[in-house]
């Protein structure tokens, strides 16, 4: 993985020099910071743990508070591993955005998507539900229908798509492309929605 | 919020898009491309709607061409209007002027404004 962690910022529309207006997502990724360096030696693979995100002082512990300290770094919102970053980076440098991406870069956005809450199949899995309220239909119209026959398999399988929690999960959405970069702000903007948020933390991996 | 002001801000160009309100006659030149040639054509037509805020802002103009109601959604931004002439100002008492949709001839026209003002909004 070779990319970047950055906060959305939220959605606005830009024209391309070919004149399209097309719909951006804005990932403010501020330079993220090397905490930890894995080599074969240490660690049996090499990777870097870049982290960003300002956190309060208070809020970490005593191990997050240490393992930053080794980096010369505050402590951190998230950290997470990249194993396939082309730069070479020592331990508490940063890396900014144009040393990993550019403009018209292909990248997959990965967050966590926002919570909906317990849900009906019709919203969760996209049953059409019943289409008439009339023909004998009463508080039938968003039911999941029939869940199992009753002689055979006389159970219901597993893994059957019911009613459930919908949102709050991981999502990668992937080939999207970067539509600019502004370089003195930080500021990535790609093409098409990203999961999240307003201000949730997103993992902007590229290709 | 702060940082999607600064991009429009640095991405999108309203400044050369003079004023006008729903109600206004205005021609809209604007450059088209046909294979790689470019020109530019004008639409002229009632704006019938300002929608949106900031930069990302769009108007509709409504003209009636040979019979046939036409509409053209513009964004404020766009880089491919050239000019706008604000030819007549228009007397209306509203911003969203979706009824003309229904009306034909002289029913559909629109006073112009006395003050040169235009009332709506």
């Amino acid at each position: 993985m070779n990319g970047l962690i950055g906060t959305k910022i939220g959605m606005t529309s830009i024209f391309t020099t070919t004149g399209e207006y097309i719909a951006c997502t804005v990932v403010e990724a501020s330079p993220n910071i090397v905490t930890q360096v894995k080599t074969e030696d240490s660690d049996g693979y090499s990777s870097l743990q870049l982290s960003y995100g300002s956190v309060k002082e208070k809020s970490a512990n005593n191990a997050r508070k240490g393992h930053f300290a080794k980096a010369n770094s505050a402590p951190l919102k998230k950290s997470a591993e990249f194993n396939n970053i082309k730069v070479n980076k020592n331990l508490g440098e940063s890396i900014s955005i144009t040393e990993i991406f550019k403009e018209g870069d292909t990248v997959h956005a990965m967050g966590v998507s926002k919570g909906k809450g317990f849900q009906g199949v019709v919203k969760r899995h996209g049953f059409g539900g019943v289409q008439n309220a009339t023909h004998g239909q009463h508080n039938r119209q968003r039911a999941p229908g029939s869940i199992g026959a009753s002689s055979y398999p006389s159970k219901v399988v597993k893994g059957l798509r019911m009613a459930g929690q919908k949102g709050c999960e991981n999502i990668k959405v992937r080939n999207l492309k970067i539509a600019r970069i502004l370089e003195d702000k930080n500021l990535l903007l790609i093409k098409g929605a990203i999961p999240g948020h307003k201000g949730s933390l997103v993992i902007i991996e590229k290709q | 919020m702060d940082l999607i002001k600064y991009v429009e801000n640095q991405l999108l160009d309203i400044s050369r898009i003079p004023e006008f309100n729903s109600g206004d006659t205005i021609i809209v030149s604007y450059k088209i491309v046909e294979g790689n040639k470019e020109r530019i054509q004008d639409f002229r037509g009632d704006v019938i709607n300002i929608r949106g805020e900031g930069k990302t802002k769009t108007f509709t103009v409504r003209k009636v061409s040979s019979g046939i109601g036409v509409e053209r959604i513009f964004p404020f931004g766009s880089p491919s209007i050239t000019d706008i002439k604000v030819v007549k100002k228009g007397h209306v008492r509203r911003a969203k002027l979706f009824y003309l949709r229904k009306l034909s001839g002289k029913k559909a026209r629109i006073k112009e404004s006395s003050s040169g003002i235009s009332k709506s909004e």
